[in-house]
């Protein structure tokens, strides 16, 4: 009833009211890259990886893919020459501060990425805000935040939060795209509450080190 | 003060306010407006206030601290008396001279305003060759106020559009006039304001909201403070008219939290509205029931930006957040909200007041009515200046401005703070029109108007917005954060003269990414005044790559 049809990439594709473009692409099969988007979590709009051009009613523009609502008869482009430049600079802006992220080290395979094109300042976190977020939305614990704003923003564990609750949890390790997360969790740990985790087993369990995801 | 029931009690107050006043009495408004009370007008009022009570003058003087007059470059500033005489530079010492003129009806000659050239007197107001060239439509009231009366702003005419809405119009018919005097936004993007207002209105959401947006971020740009300031019932009174025509509830003030005068005055003024009857329930027996919140911003720049200050009221971080559904339809707590600047606001009742087609006779074809300029940089005369849309920048310039000072020359102007762009000098018989100066890279914005001399170094002023830029993006979007610091790095070692010639290239790509991928405006728009200054001043980034030397020494 409330089916919308859009074209992307040349392909007719059927959405549903509310989707986002980035949702119908991938119903279809059709890979966007992201790196802030995550299924469990309010749609963020940060990384601004999944830039697709937009045509509706003549008009043309760039979108990103995670927040813009579908619409009847528009046509995307995912692949354009622009989407791609796009994209390229934003991980080549990212590289500048965790160059051997797996994930980034594929992406800026893929869009051809010089990671050494921008000055390196080595702070490891791409900022996506995924712990953030999958630990206010999901965990309900907001245990880590963003601290400062404009390019000295970065993640911060609350020590009094992650004291209680981030050793039993450790999922935001899993799904960071860098393993920061885990990395500013520990250095936490060893400024603020060396040896006083609370952990439902005991202190002596080792800490699993994951591996990236996508790597 | 009883609540006013009626437009017939309005009219009733307004004429037993006129015939209260004595017109033998002599009225001496002293300017408190921001660059006037930084240099101690205060003290000059208090000097009034023990002279006057000194010789019993207090049925002859009255004596009136208001908001800002517009001529800051000369502060403490004075107008006494019905002929709007001029003091400029006052002390307290010239006190006494200047109420012993104003009781003979002469001048007390010390203070007027002297051409710095010929050395030529102006003694009235229209005379004052920095106020001779303007229109001041929004802030002449201001010498006739004290912003902390509204029965000053009733005597002036004051709500009397907001009576003749609820009176005599539909809501419809409000949003036509404004539709049809093609008011655009001052805030910077100058927006229709009468298409926003219908998409609100339209809106299907019962709720709405209308705000004032006088968070006035913009740097280098102070004259909606000196508005909202000086006569805060008129911005007010623009909004009650607009929460008429939109169907809303409820507005808020959005304003600066660090402007302790400004928030006295908004303060006072809602409380007088509504003790007035302007607020509250059935307004003036129309039935209109409207309050107002005042709200504070949060002391960064993007809190200005329409969904962050939002957010801002909502309670949360002002975080921008896509506006893919505009604001209008979906703004605070998913309600349909209609934000306009402090100026627009202002527009609003002489809109009402005299009607659309006297409004769309001043200016320029498509920039209608007058703009509010915020004069600075190395201007003789810096101030708020008010004139017609389609006045040619050079009048701006030189003919209010007084050309550069010290005898130098112009090299460029800047419009519209750090998110607008610099023209060269030969570029300046460009007319202030917000289309205009779009497509020549200097948007208006805001009306923030920098002039520079022909020592500035370009380089060095692209680096510097930039680097207030950078510290205002909120780091959410990767474009905006990364792009940004990016590009101020590369600037900054071109300043220090450790350019490469590749970074041009980057600098291209960095410019291009950030304004195509960013989530807001702010972003969108960081680069604008790079962008501007690559297309009239590559040059000098070129040379200056090229000879490897920091900018103190060039040259």
């Amino acid at each position: 009833m409330s089916e919308i049809n859009l074209k992307i990439d040349g392909k007719d594709v059927k959405a549903e009211a509310g989707m986002t473009v980035l949702e119908a692409a991938r119903k279809a099969g059709i890979d966007i890259p992201t790196l802030c988007h995550h299924e469990k979590l309010e749609a963020y709009g940060g990384c601004r990886l999944c830039i697709v051009e937009v045509e509706s009613r003549g008009w043309s523009s760039h979108v990103v893919s995670c927040t813009y609502p579908v619409a009847k008869d528009i046509v995307v482009r995912t692949r354009t020459e622009k989407v791609d430049k796009i994209r390229r600079v934003l991980i080549e802006e990212l590289m500048a501060h965790a160059p051997d992220a797996p994930e980034l080290l594929r992406l800026g395979y893929e869009y051809g990425a010089d990671r050494n094109r921008y000055e390196r300042e080595p702070i490891f976190c791409v900022m996506c805000g995924l712990c953030v977020r999958y630990c206010a939305e999901v965990k309900k614990e907001h245990a880590v935040g963003f601290i400062e704003n404009g390019p000295k923003r970065e993640i911060s564990f609350i020590p009094e939060r992650a004291a209680k609750v981030c050793w039993d949890c450790q999922e935001c390790f899993t799904i960071c795209p860098t393993s920061y997360a885990q990395a500013a969790y520990l250095l936490t740990e060893a400024l603020a509450f060396p040896g006083q985790r609370k952990a439902g087993n005991t202190s002596s369990r080792t800490i699993p080190i994951q591996s990236c995801k996508g790597g | 003060m009883p609540t006013l029931q009626s437009v017939a009690e309005l009219e009733k107050l307004r004429a037993d306010i006129l015939a209260r006043r004595d017109p033998a009495r002599t009225c001496i408004a002293v300017c408190a407006g921001a660059a006037c009370d930084g240099l101690d007008s205060i003290a000059v009022a208090d000097a009034f206030k023990s002279e006057i009570a000194k010789q019993g003058l207090a049925d002859k003087i009255e004596l009136r601290v208001t908001g800002c007059h517009g001529y800051c470059e000369k502060g403490p500033n004075v107008v006494a008396g019905p002929k709007d005489v001029c003091y400029f530079e006052v002390t307290p010492q010239a006190v006494p001279g200047i109420v012993a003129a104003t009781l003979k009806g002469e001048v007390f000659e010390p203070c007027v305003y002297k051409d710095p050239l010929t050395g030529a007197k102006a003694v009235h107001m229209n005379e004052v060759p920095y106020y001779k060239h303007q229109m001041r439509l929004l802030t002449g009231d201001n010498i006739r106020i004290d912003p902390m009366s509204i029965e000053d702003y009733i005597a002036v005419g004051g709500y009397a559009a907001l009576a003749k809405a609820l009176s005599s119009m539909t809501p419809n018919e409000v949003l036509a006039e404004v539709k049809k005097a093609n008011l655009r936004g001052r805030g910077g993007g100058g927006f229709p304001a009468g298409s926003k207002w219908e998409t609100t209105k339209n809106a299907p959401e019962k709720t709405k909201y209308v705000i004032v947006n006088g968070h006035e971020g913009e740097s280098a740009a102070f004259m909606d403070r000196a508005m909202l300031t000086g006569n805060p019932h008129k911005v007010l009174e623009g909004l009650i008219i607009g929460a008429y025509a939109i169907g809303a509830q409820q507005g808020f003030v959005y304003t600066r939290h660090d402007a302790p005068r400004l928030v006295e005055h908004v303060k006072a003024a809602l409380a007088q509205a509504e003790a007035y009857g302007f607020l509250g329930d059935n307004i003036l027996g129309s039935g209109l029931n409207f309050k107002v919140e005042l709200h504070f911003d949060v002391g960064i720049f993007v809190s200005g930006e329409s969904s962050a200050l939002m957010r801002s009221i909502e309670g949360n971080a002002p975080e921008p957040r896509p506006k893919y559904i505009r604001t209008s339809v979906q703004g605070i707590w998913d309600k349909p909200s209609n934000l306009n600047n402090v100026e627009t606001w202002a527009n609003v009742p002489q809109i009402i007041g005299k009607g659309a087609d006297w409004f769309t006779s001043i200016g320029s074809e498509r920039s209608k009515g007058t703009k509010l300029i915020s004069l600075s940089g190395h201007v003789v005369n810096s101030g708020i200046v008010e004139v017609p849309m389609g006045t040619p920048l050079r009048t701006l310039i030189f003919d209010i401005g007084g050309g550069v000072r010290d005898g130098k020359g112009l090299k460029a102007v800047h419009f519209g703070g750090a998110m607008g762009g610099s023209l060269p000098a030969d570029r300046i018989d460009a007319t202030l029109d917000f289309d205009e100066m779009s497509k020549l890279g200097a948007p208006i914005g805001a009306g923030g108007l920098l002039v520079m001399n022909e020592d500035t170094d370009m380089i060095d002023v692209a680096r510097y917005l930039l680097d207030f830029l950078t510290k205002e993006s909120c780091g959410k979007c990767v474009p905006c954060r990364e792009g940004m610091w990016q590009m101020l790095k590369i600037l900054t070692n071109i300043a220090d003269g450790r350019g490469k010639k590749f970074d041009l290239d980057r600098l291209a790509d960095l410019m291009e990414v950030t304004s195509l991928g960013s989530l807001c405006a702010l972003g969108k728009t960081a680069s604008d005044p790079l962008k501007a200054m690559m297309r009239y001043f590559k040059d000098e980034f070129e040379t200056r790559i090229a000879e490897g030397v920091a900018g103190s020494q060039a040259k």
